[in-house]
This record gives structure tokens, C-alpha cells and sequence, in this order.
């Protein structure tokens, strides 16, 4: 238990999450989840709740389980082989572990952006009607071309490509590429969007665009966001959970967070002493 | 000397050269406190470059010319009524020549005693000079090479640049090969074609190739019509390929995607053990198992069957080429990035759903050139059809007849014994020219629909 080992020598006690990590009207709430990878333990005993309409951040060193546990929320962890889960996760007051949930339509109710664009080699288009499609969330073409345009639109990107819709969503640049998987995303109106660090690998001027893009769809979904930049947790989350070696440290406002953390090791995080 | 030893010496030249070129460049640059430009060895591959290569172009340059000349040389001194032979006559002459000398029976004729004593004069001489010009060579390229080395020399960069030619000496030696049995074909099948028309031969529904080989002989009347056999390929292959396709993506698509690391580790390797097992144990099995079988099956439906059918050895070749798609299509299959696969799982597409619309389009590439080259083991397969098939050569599109193929008649053809400039072996080149193009237009064809369909990814 390397985690453990560590903890120790740090000298500072994690016994339970500080902060507010329950609120009323949530969306997702988890209780004493575990994450597993074969034998080592990624995630200790996580309990926090994600406010409905809200973007809630999560931050934290590298290797300290934010990301897995973004993927807890929308069983993602499921194609991964030997990865096992304990707690309960519930969305909307049901647990999404539960042996009659089907994962694949978990997974249109709440979408993924991941860190890297990773568009389908397919025409723009057709990344966007993928998803529509698999759902039959269009009866007709018209409809279909509708659903497109809406999303595009609601990505703030159809502007730029409604000239080349059918060229390849590979062709874009990176910025353009995660605004067409965003769009994509909610072309199949999800509840829920989780962003596994969507701006990492973008400039800084893609990156406003999509952080402002973030800020206009949380009046829609709910939006929970895995981030190294604190500032941009800063710039765009209500909330924020720090995240240190599997450990779930301090959610709270995120004003709260920036200003007045509670648990030592949140203040050393963001004053920059580590990470 | 002979060959082999000049060869051996040149190698023991060759790391001479490089251990003089090292140390050479090391003093030098220790005499005049000047930085090298590049390593120490990358002076030696120079100089042991120059000590052996250019020696053993002559060597190798000198061997491939030495006979015709000597050749040449022992006709010029032949007493006026031998050189009035025809080549051939003198060929064999020259031929029996080389033989005696190299025996020790004693030769009455004073003609040949004497030719053959010129000979071995000629060879002994040729043995001398080669190997003082090749030495003097290999010596005087180092001694020259060696007096180029300063310490400034670009030496790295003119390695780098030999590298460069000796991989353009490889790949031109493939190209230039494949060029070579082209143009060789290409020949010979226009000399056929000059006693066969063209079109009798690609349209002709006929074929029996067997021809008088006396004037007053009577036999076959060499009729040289190649439908029924391309027709018989292409059903052969083709029921080949609708048994392998399916069962060969499928099982790459299961390896890849469903089963366990175990499992497949274990899986993979036994699949592709198919593609090593001698085709002609697959063409006993078709011949004494799953003809057999077939023609029972069909007499149990009531038709009559002959235990030779294209089904049969169409059948066994799909079995045969199932790791051809399986293998490549896996390998391609793998290759396509899990970030598209998890974008399409966040979608709350399923397994399947993913497979068909994300990742086969993105592998299709490979998977076409899997499937391409099982087609073109298929074409040229020969052992199975033969055992399998028959050698009948029926036009016919009923997979249940015996048929027979371009390369099974090939075989016929140039294991009879007839004369080689006969029609009937220099079909086989003609055949085997039409077998040349069909896989040639069957690659383009792919290659189109490769690039109208494939989904790149980076």
C-alpha cells in the first residue's frame, strides 16, 4: 500500500472529506465508493454529491484518481479489464451499479469529452448524427440535418464548418476537434456531461472558447470536469473537490476552495507548495 | 586463385581497411590537435569500403564475362570447317570441351586435345590476371582513400550517403527481378500468341492442348481456348473466398475485440498454423475427406455427384486461407487507437455497434489487403484443385462439377514432354501472363476501393 506510505510521510491525516460535500437536489451522488485496479486501490472511499445544472471541478495532482473517478459515473471503468468498483453511485436517486442498468444507456444519459479530440474518422456530419443515429433520436432526414445543425450550433462551431459539413471532423484543429466531439456529446441531449481535462491539449484561445462553451451549456446539463489548471476550475466551476492519492480531501464552494481551504493539503495544492 | 579465395581475402581486406582507416584518422588528429568531424569508425567503413567493394564489382564483373569470352577465343582458333557449325552445334562443342577438361581420360581427337589444352591455358591465365587486377584494385582504392582522411572530412556524412545507395541497390534489385519475369513472360507469350490468336486464346471455350507430336500422328488437335480455366480459377477462389472472409474477420474481429488475453495468446498462433501446413496435406484431406463427403451429401439429396468438385477444393482453400484474413485484419483491427473506441462507448454505442461503425471502417484498409492477399494464395493454388478438382477443364459456374485451373494446367503443360518451343509448353506462359493481369486488375480494383472508403484516423 505505496498510498498509505506516502500519506505518512506527508504527516497529515485524510479521516473523511471536509468541506460540503453533500448538497440538496443532487444529480450524482456517491457513497464509499472503492475503485480497484487488479490489486491496487485507486480510489478510497469517496462520498460527494454533483449539484444539478452545476459545473463541478475536479482537481489534483497527477495519479490521484480524479479521472478514474470520473469514469466511475458513467461505468467507462467497464471496458477496462480488472477494474472493479464497491459503493454506490446514484444518478437521479438510482444506482447505476445495479444489476438491471445498462451501461450502454447510462452512457447516453451522461456523455464523455475526453482529454485528447478524438473525433471519429468520419465526415462532420456524421460524428454528430453518430450518436442520434445508434439512438433513433431522428424519425427522418430532415429531423437528422436539424439535430446536426442544433448541436453544431450549441458547440459554437457550425458557423465555422456548415460549408464542409461533409469533410473528414479529422481535417479540424484540435480546438475545432473538441467542440465537434462536445457537440457530438450532446447531439444525444444527455443529463449529464463529464470532461476528462478537455482543454489540456489546446491553446490557450481554443481553450476560452470552450470554458465559455462549458459556461453556457451548465444552464442545460450538468457538467462535472477533471482539470490540472486551477484557474480554469477557478474560471468555471461552482464547486470544486480536491483530489489527493485516491482520497477525496475538501469539496466546497469553489470561491470557498480558492480562498479559505480547510484541509492542509488543499492549501498546499493551491498555493502551488506541490502537484 | 580461385573465387572463393580471392572473396575470402577481400573480407580479410575489408576489416584492414577499417582498422587502418580508424587509426589513421586517430593519429592524424592527435598529430595536428585538430577535432575530428565525425567518429573514428566512421573513417574505417570508409576506407574498408574502398578497399573491397570496388574489387569485388570487378571480381563478380570479371566472372560473369570471363566464359564468353574464353568461349570466343577457343571457336577463333578451331580449324575453318567447326566455325561453319550452327551456335547450337558449337555450343555443344564448347560443352564437351569444358567437360574433358575436367577429366583425365586421355582424347584421341587432335582437334579437341588441342582445344582443350588452350582452354585450360585460357583459365589458368584468367585465374592469374583476375586476381593481380582485383588486388592491385582493392589495394590501390584503400592507399587512395587512405590519403584522403584529414581531420575535417565529412566522413559521417559520406557513410550516411553510402547507406543511402547500398538501400537503393536492394530495392532496385526486387523491382528490377519482378521487371525481369514480366518481360520474360511477356516474350515468351508473344511467340505463342504467333501461332494462336489472341482472342481464340482468352475467349476460346476450348481447351486441349494436347498436339501431334509426329506430322502423321493422330492426335489432340491442340485446341488452346483458356476460359473454362480462368472461369474454373475464379470459382475455385471464389468459394474459397466466401468460406474464409466471414469466418477469417470474424474470428479476428472475436481475437481482438471479445476474447481474453489468454485466450488469444493461445488462439492466434494455432489459427495461423493453418497457413503452414503443406498445401499438399490440405489437398489429400479434400481429396479423400470432404469430396467424398460432399458427394454423398449430394446423393443422399438425390443428385449425382462425381468425387471431384470445385466445391470440394473451394472448401479446403478456405480453410487454407482463413489466418491470411484473420491474421492481417487482427493485427489492423488492434492498431485502431482505444480513444476512438472509448469516444463511440461514451456515445452509449454498444460493443457491436462500435465494431461495425467505428472500427472496421477505420481498419478497412488492412482488412482489404488481408482478404487481397488470401485471394491471390487462392488464384495460385494449385495442389489442392489438383487433387481435389480435377483437370477437366469444364466451363461451368456449377461449383458441384470437377473444373480445373490456370495454374493446375500450367503444370500439365510444362511437366509434358514436348519440345519447348512447341505450342503447348509456351501456353503456359500465355496462361500464366493472364493469371499475371487478373491479379494485377484484382489489386488496382481494391486499391480504389480502398481509398473511396477507408476512415483515416491519426
Amino acid at each position: 500500500m505505496i498510498n498509505i506510505k506516502k500519506r505518512e510521510e506527508l504527516d497529515i491525516k485524510i479521516d473523511k472529506t471536509v468541506g460540503k460535500p453533500f448538497i440538496n437536489d443532487a444529480k450524482f451522488s456517491t457513497r464509499n465508493v472503492d475503485v480497484f485496479y487488479g490489486e491496487k486501490q485507486a480510489i478510497f472511499d469517496a462520498n460527494i454529491d454533483i449539484g444539478k445544472n452545476q459545473i463541478i471541478a475536479m482537481i489534483g495532482p497527477s495519479g490521484c484518481g480524479k479521472s478514474t473517478f470520473l469514469r466511475c459515473l458513467n461505468r467507462m471503468n467497464d471496458t477496462i479489464q480488472d477494474c472493479h468498483i464497491s459503493g454506490d453511485i446514484k444518478l437521479d436517486d438510482e444506482d447505476i451499479y445495479q444489476r438491471q442498468q445498462d451501461p450502454v444507456l447510462l452512457r447516453a444519459r451522461v456523455g464523455m469529452v475526453f482529454q485528447k479530440p478524438n473525433p471519429f474518422p468520419k465526415s462532420i456530419y456524421d460524428n454528430v448524427a453518430y450518436g442520434a443515429k445508434l439512438h433513433g433520436l431522428a424519425g427522418s432526414k430532415i429531423e437528422l440535418d436539424e439535430l446536426v445543425e442544433k448541436s453544431l450550433t450549441r458547440a459554437g462551431l457550425f458557423k465555422e464548418v456548415k460549408d464542409s459539413l461533409h469533410k473528414p471532423g479529422t481535417g479540424l484543429s484540435g480546438g475545432q476537434q473538441q467542440r465537434l466531439c462536445i457537440a457530438r456529446t450532446i447531439a444525444i441531449d444527455p443529463e449529464v456531461i463529464l470532461m476528462d481535462e478537455p482543454t489540456s491539449a489546446l491553446d490557450p484561445i481554443a481553450t476560452a472558447v470552450i470554458e465559455e462553451l462549458m459556461i453556457s451549456l451548465s444552464k442545460k446539463y450538468t457538467i462535472a470536469i477533471v482539470t490540472h489548471s486551477m484557474q480554469q476550475a477557478a474560471r468555471v466551476s461552482q464547486r470544486t473537490a480536491y483530489f489527493h492519492l485516491g482520497y477525496l480531501v475538501e469539496v466546497n464552494d469553489t470561491n470557498t476552495v480558492f480562498t479559505n481551504p480547510e484541509h492542509q493539503l488543499t492549501e498546499n495544492y493551491i498555493t502551488g507548495r506541490f502537484g | 586463385m580461385t573465387f572463393g579465395a580471392i572473396l575470402t581475402a577481400l573480407v580479410a581486406l575489408l576489416f584492414l581497411g577499417y582498422y587502418t582507416g580508424r587509426k589513421r584518422s586517430i593519429s592524424l588528429s592527435d598529430k595536428s590537435n585538430q577535432r575530428l568531424h565525425s567518429l573514428p569508425q566512421h573513417y574505417g567503413y570508409l576506407i574498408a569500403f574502398w578497399s573491397s567493394v570496388p574489387a569485388l564489382l570487378i571480381l563478380l564483373f570479371w566472372s560473369v564475362l570471363e566464359s564468353s569470352v574464353i568461349n570466343a577465343a577457343i571457336v577463333a582458333q578451331l580449324p575453318a570447317q567447326l566455325q561453319q557449325l550452327s551456335a547450337d552445334e558449337l555450343g555443344l562443342f564448347i560443352n564437351e570441351i569444358i567437360n574433358l577438361s575436367h577429366s583425365s581420360a586421355p582424347i584421341s581427337d587432335d582437334v579437341k586435345r588441342h582445344a582443350v589444352l588452350y582452354y585450360k591455358e585460357l583459365i589458368e591465365f584468367s585465374d592469374w590476371v583476375k586476381s593481380i587486377v582485383v588486388f592491385v584494385l582493392a589495394f590501390v582504392a584503400m592507399f587512395v582513400a587512405l590519403a584522403f582522411v584529414k581531420p575535417e572530412m565529412q566522413a559521417r556524412n559520406l557513410v550516411e550517403n553510402l547507406i543511402r545507395w547500398a538501400m537503393i541497390a536492394c530495392a532496385s534489385i526486387a523491382v528490377l527481378t519482378t521487371i525481369g519475369i514480366i518481360f520474360s513472360v511477356i516474350f515468351e507469350s508473344i511467340i505463342f500468341f504467333k501461332t494462336v490468336n489472341v482472342f481464340d486464346f482468352l475467349f476460346g471455350t476450348h481447351w486441349s492442348p494436347q498436339e501431334a507430336i509426329r506430322e502423321d500422328q493422330v492426335g489432340g488437335s491442340g485446341s488452346f481456348g483458356a476460359l473454362p480455366l480462368f472461369v474454373g480459377t475464379l470459382l475455385i477462389s471464389f468459394v474459397a473466398l466466401v468460406i474464409a472472409v466471414p469466418l477469417g474477420l470474424m474470428s479476428a474481429i472475436y481475437l481482438s475485440e471479445y476474447s481474453s488475453l489468454r485466450f488469444r495468446s493461445f488462439a492466434k498462433p494455432v489459427l495461423e498454423m493453418l497457413a503452414g501446413i503443406p498445401t499438399v496435406v490440405y489437398g489429400f484431406f479434400a481429396a479423400i475427406t470432404v469430396a467424398p463427403f460432399i458427394r454423398d451429401l449430394g446423393e443422399s439429396l438425390g443428385l449425382s455427384l462425381s468425387s471431384e468438385s470445385a466445391l470440394a477444393a473451394g472448401i479446403v482453400m478456405g480453410v487454407m486461407i482463413i489466418p491470411f484474413v484473420s491474421s492481417l485484419s487482427d493485427d489492423v483491427i488492434s492498431a485502431v487507437p482505444q480513444a476512438m473506441r472509448d469516444g463511440s462507448y461514451a456515445m452509449g454505442a454498444t460493443k457491436s455497434e462500435t465494431i461495425k461503425q467505428v472500427i472496421i471502417p477505420a481498419a478497412l484498409p488492412g482488412i482489404v489487403s488481408g482478404v487481397l492477399l488470401a485471394a491471390s494464395r487462392a488464384i495460385g493454388e494449385t495442389m489442392i484443385v489438383v487433387m481435389a478438382a480435377g483437370l477437366s477443364a469444364n466451363l461451368t459456374f456449377n461449383p458441384l462439377e470437377a473444373v480445373t485451373t490456370v495454374t493446375v494446367q500450367m503444370v500439365t503443360l510444362l511437366t509434358g514432354d514436348q519440345e519447348f518451343d512447341s505450342a503447348k509448353t509456351l501456353a503456359a506462359f500465355a496462361l500464366g501472363l493472364g493469371l499475371f493481369l487478373t491479379t494485377l486488375v484484382l489489386n488496382i480494383i481494391s486499391l480504389y476501393v480502398v481509398r473511396k472508403y477507408r476512415e483515416q484516423y491519426d
